[in-house]
């Protein structure tokens, strides 16, 4: 089965589908592999490289086009400048293509497939769903796109991220704001963190506080709590009072930061404005902004997709291109996306796209020029609330544990003391004395052990081992009398053995720690 | 004399101290040495003590059995020693409490008495489930007897019924004289046989490494007790650190399984949860299974591995290759670590006992708790002949006998590869989902073989 991997057409994308790395995997998989001439040139792969590799290099987009069974693209087929024909038209008739197509405002891509007669998998439909994940180009693009919007904020920016006490004076750290801690948000906290700024982070859902902490930012809640998760792990539409609360914390952040990232979307909408042209004006001179939703019309109100503007002393990123800046990166994980799945589908010598497969359904967009997309609603998946069933029987056990030991303990202490009272009327002074000592003994085993490492539980109890060899004491004490007693011959034999444990368990002891090494 | 008591006592305390940290733990050892020539020597020379030519030869020829023992034993039957030792105190034990017993020169009277013939019986009662505790215990680790839990119909009450009887022969043997109290704490010594065979024959082997330092706990209170009837302040510190000490340890090891303390301390545990059949857990799927070669270069791409070691890695003595593994991933620059789930193995510790053999550093030994959260950013597990700690049953399937045992979350891993002889299932004998997911690879066979080929492998 034949790839084929033809150069992006789209001006300003610099990502090729495939990498020479990809390709060596590809072939493993019994793949042959078709790259056209210059292919990678924009994110630096030489046609030399993928040809190491064992990929074809084929000149002319016609050519590569017909050349292989699937096509592997990044983005979705457009118009090609320098033929004046749309992509869509080169694919062989019933050829199969693979790539971002985004199938919801692409119809006109998809007629023309289906008058090809083409298959058509659209990786940006892949289910998000935990065995798909290694296809999930959409998160793979989104993590890249984080990283560079905060470097492309650095670039603008005037001063440094991080804070820092110089001969010369002190430099404040820049503060960062994000909105939206997807894949992208999360991203672009650990790049600002990793610059050294202050980061701080907002998402409608409170779920994904834990992980933005966990990357090093601060959590901003609202008094108005409203779970913003919706499905597919996309967040959902907002009530308008939490909007209206949301949008007073963005304006009182705005007068702040120096920096926001916004990255908020909810599918198959526009994306929601929530930096006002108010909040720019109160934001500081030389502030930027970065709007990783511009592509869907963007977080803020004086974004332009694509382009950079400078309004109210702020720069303003609308950067669509943000992966492709990034390209030898996004490629390199593009293409790993696409070998998964190539190898999820049965590689070259099982190829199949089986329909009952919940990731093929959802991508698959044409069958043999055949519309079956959008796939049939499944059944929103249940997730067993997973962390519930956990904590029941834990809360049964929790609410259990107290009452018992609530009654058990003070009656246990009270029969306890009852006894030793008794105790203390009858028993003779040197009992008590023992008891003393044993008790206190006790308590001591007790505290010792407790900081023991798991690893030297092995050394510890052989060592406790051998020392539970002292009763060749009660042996000794009972070596008085004549050879031939009954009391002497037991005594002997009780030496014996617990000899046999004192000297057994230091000496294997000393064999283990001597092995403990670092 | 008392104050070389003290010294001793100091010295086990030091001792037992000093084993809770790598760095002082050979410094432990020592101390628990000396503590204990003192002991003997101090009680040789001291009153009481007579015979001298009985004391030099049990001493030698106990000493040369226990240095023979040790200094032979492999690493990987550990847990088959320790087991035996115990044994021995416990009969020691006995003994004492039988020799405390038939001494004619006891001439204590009124409540000295009583309290003493209770401090006796005590003592030879929980010596004699040590004992047959124990050797039940050795059987099974040794595998000369099945691993499987035995489960006597109305075991409870039969425990139960054993321990009132030796409850009235204790009375009878309080009341008794000197000449008939023989009778009955004879016959109480074999109950307790019989009940400490019985609490450990209905023990499964997965559970072994928590009754092995019951076991240990209760050699320290049979030691405990005889020196109470002895009136000797060392043998009761003593035998009381070993014994609270033996049982923090088992306590620890239950909360890793989280098990209920009391039911491994009645024997009874296995049991209870056997019984809830681990029927429709059945998970459908298929198998992938790897060979070596393609294992070595999944291994030669990854950044980070993390190596989950299991009983099975002990039973094939598979630590040194796994090591020669390890050295030559860490010098390609990848990182490399150890994940030691709580009950590895089958003594607790048991898998760094062996590691440590195979001289792997233990600073890249890790603990559950330490190693969990790395899981997702790992390239490749290999799950070496460890099977139930590393089911995602123990936290998402409520009918699985282990659930609730906090475990090794290794499918979080990009590919995890199993090692395994076969798809037998582990000790709790519930079936593993792990096998079936979609980046977990299967490498049959026995595990030190498999790992000289990949290492072979990864040489070329």
């Amino acid at each position: 089965m034949k790839l084929a991997v033809p150069k992006e057409c789209r001006p300003g994308e610099r990502r090729v589908a495939v990498t020479p790395e990809n390709v060596a995997r590809l072939v493993k998989l019994g793949f042959s592999v078709a790259v056209e001439r210059d292919a990678g040139a924009a994110a630096s792969f030489g046609d030399d490289d993928y040809a190491a590799a064992g990929a074809e290099v084929v000149a002319g987009t016609r050519e590569i086009w017909q050349a292989g069974d699937i096509v592997l693209k990044v983005q979705p087929p457009a118009a090609h400048p320098g033929l004046g024909v749309h992509e869509a038209e080169l694919i062989r008739e019933g050829g199969t293509l693979i790539s971002f197509l985004y199938p919801g405002k692409n119809q006109d891509i998809i007629d023309k497939l289906v008058a090809r007669k083409a298959t058509a998998i659209a990786v940006d439909q892949i289910p998000r769903i935990s065995r798909a994940q290694k296809m999930d180009a959409l998160s793979s693009m989104a993590n890249i796109a984080g990283y560079r919007a905060v470097v492309e904020a650095a670039s603008f920016y005037g001063r440094f991220f991080t804070g820092q006490m110089t001969a010369a004076g002190r430099v404040p750290p820049a503060k960062v704001l994000v909105i939206g801690a997807g894949v992208a948000g999360l991203a672009a906290i650990g790049a600002a963190r990793g610059m050294g700024a202050i980061v701080r982070a907002f998402d409608t859902r409170p779920t994904v506080k834990e992980q933005v902490k966990s990357m090093g930012a601060e959590f901003i809640e609202l008094n108005v709590h409203e779970d913003g998760e919706g499905t597919g792990g996309y967040a959902k539409e907002m009530s308008p009072a939490f909007i209206k609360a949301e949008m007073e914390m963005f304006l009182a952040q705005a007068k702040e930061v120096d920096i926001i990232i916004t990255t908020a979307l909810i599918p198959n909408r526009p994306a929601p404005i929530l930096i006002t042209e108010e909040m720019v004006k109160a934001m500081k001179k030389g502030s930027v902004i970065v709007d990783l939703a511009a592509e869907n019309g963007g977080n803020c109100a004086l974004t332009e997709p694509g382009q950079v503007v400078q309004k109210h002393g702020v720069h303003i990123l609308g950067y669509t291109d943000l992966p492709s800046r990034l390209a030898p990166t996004a490629s390199l994980l593009f293409g790993n996306n696409l070998t998964h799945l190539l190898a999820d589908l049965g590689g070259a010598s099982h190829f199949r796209l089986d329909l009952a497969d919940e990731v093929v359904r959802g991508a698959l967009v044409v069958r043999d020029g055949e519309v079956i997309w959008p796939p049939p609603p499944r059944p929103p998946v249940v997730l067993p609330p997973a962390p519930k069933v956990v904590a029941a029987p834990l809360a049964a056990q929790a609410a259990k544990t107290p009452a018992s030991a609530g009654v058990a303990g003070p009656v246990a202490a009270l029969i306890a003391a009852i006894a030793l009272v008794g105790l203390g009327l009858v028993a003779p002074p040197a009992f008590l004395g023992h008891l003393t000592v044993f008790a206190l003994s006790v308590v001591i085993g007790w505290q010792v052990v407790w900081n023991v490492t798991p690893a030297l539980h092995t050394p510890l109890m052989s060592v406790t081992n051998a020392i539970s060899g002292i009763i060749v004491l009660g042996g000794m004490l009972q070596l008085t009398g004549p050879l031939s007693s009954p009391v002497v011959m037991v005594g002997a034999a009780a030496i014996l053995l617990a000899t046999i444990n004192i000297v057994g368990g230091f000496m294997v002891t000393q064999r283990m720690l001597r092995m403990f090494r670092r | 004399m008392t104050i070389a008591y003290l010294a001793a006592g100091i010295l086990f305390i030091q001792s037992l101290g000093g084993l809770s940290r790598q760095e002082s733990a050979r410094k432990g050892n020592l101390f628990g040495m000396l503590g204990m020539a003192l002991a003997v020597g101090v009680t040789a020379f001291g009153p009481g003590a007579g015979n001298y030519g009985v004391l030099i030869g049990a001493l030698v020829i106990g000493g040369g059995i226990g240095a023979a023992m040790a200094a032979r034993v492999a690493m990987t039957d550990m847990p088959q020693l320790v087991a035996m030792l115990h044994s021995f105190v416990g009969l020691a034990a006995v003994l004492v409490g039988f020799g405390g017993t038939l001494n004619p020169a006891n001439t204590l009277t009124g409540v000295e008495a009583t309290i003493h013939a209770v401090e006796t019986f005590i003592g030879v009662f929980v010596g004699a489930i040590t004992f047959t505790g124990s050797i039940i215990a050795f059987g099974k680790l040794q595998g000369l007897i099945g691993s499987r839990p035995l489960l006597l119909p109305g075991r409870h009450i039969l425990n139960l019924i054993a321990l009132l009887t030796c409850v009235f022969l204790g009375f009878q043997f309080v009341g008794a004289d000197h000449g008939a109290a023989l009778q009955p704490l004879i016959v109480a010594t074999v109950i307790a046989s019989l009940l400490g065979i019985h609490l450990v024959m209905a023990i499964g082997g997965a559970d072994m490494p928590v009754v092995v330092s019951m076991l240990n706990s209760y050699s320290g209170w049979a030691a405990a007790a005889a020196g109470f009837m002895l009136g000797n302040d060392l043998l009761i510190i003593t035998g009381a650190l070993v014994g609270s000490s033996g049982a923090i340890l088992s306590y620890i090891m239950c909360h890793a399984m989280n098990r209920s303390f009391v039911s491994v301390i009645l024997g009874g545990f296995g049991a209870e949860e056997g019984k809830a059949p681990a029927a429709g857990a059945q998970p459908a799927g298929e198998v992938t299974s790897i060979t070596a070669e393609e294992t070595a270069e999944l291994l030669r791409d990854a950044k980070s591995v993390v190596i989950v070691p299991g009983y099975g890695m002990a039973v094939a003595q598979a630590q040194h290759p796994m090591y020669e593994v390890t050295k030559m991933l860490r010098d390609k620059g990848a990182s490399v670590r150890f994940a030691i789930h709580p009950v590895a193995g089958r003594l607790p510790g048991h898998m760094n006992v062996l590691l440590a053999e195979a001289k792997v550093p233990y600073d890249i030994v890790l603990e559950m708790e330490e190693i969990n959260a790395d899981f997702p950013d790992t390239d490749v597990v290999i799950v070496c002949g460890a099977n139930d700690i590393v089911n995602p049953g123990a936290l998402d399937d409520p009918s699985s006998p282990i659930f609730g045992m906090p475990i090794l979350e290794v499918w979080k891993a990009k590919t995890c590869i199993v090692m395994k002889r076969g798809m037998a299932s582990g000790y709790a004998g519930v079936d593993n989902p792990l096998f079936y997911k979609d980046n977990t690879q299967m490498l049959f066979g026995d595990a030190k073989k498999m790992i000289d080929a990949v290492l072979a492998a990864l040489k070329q």
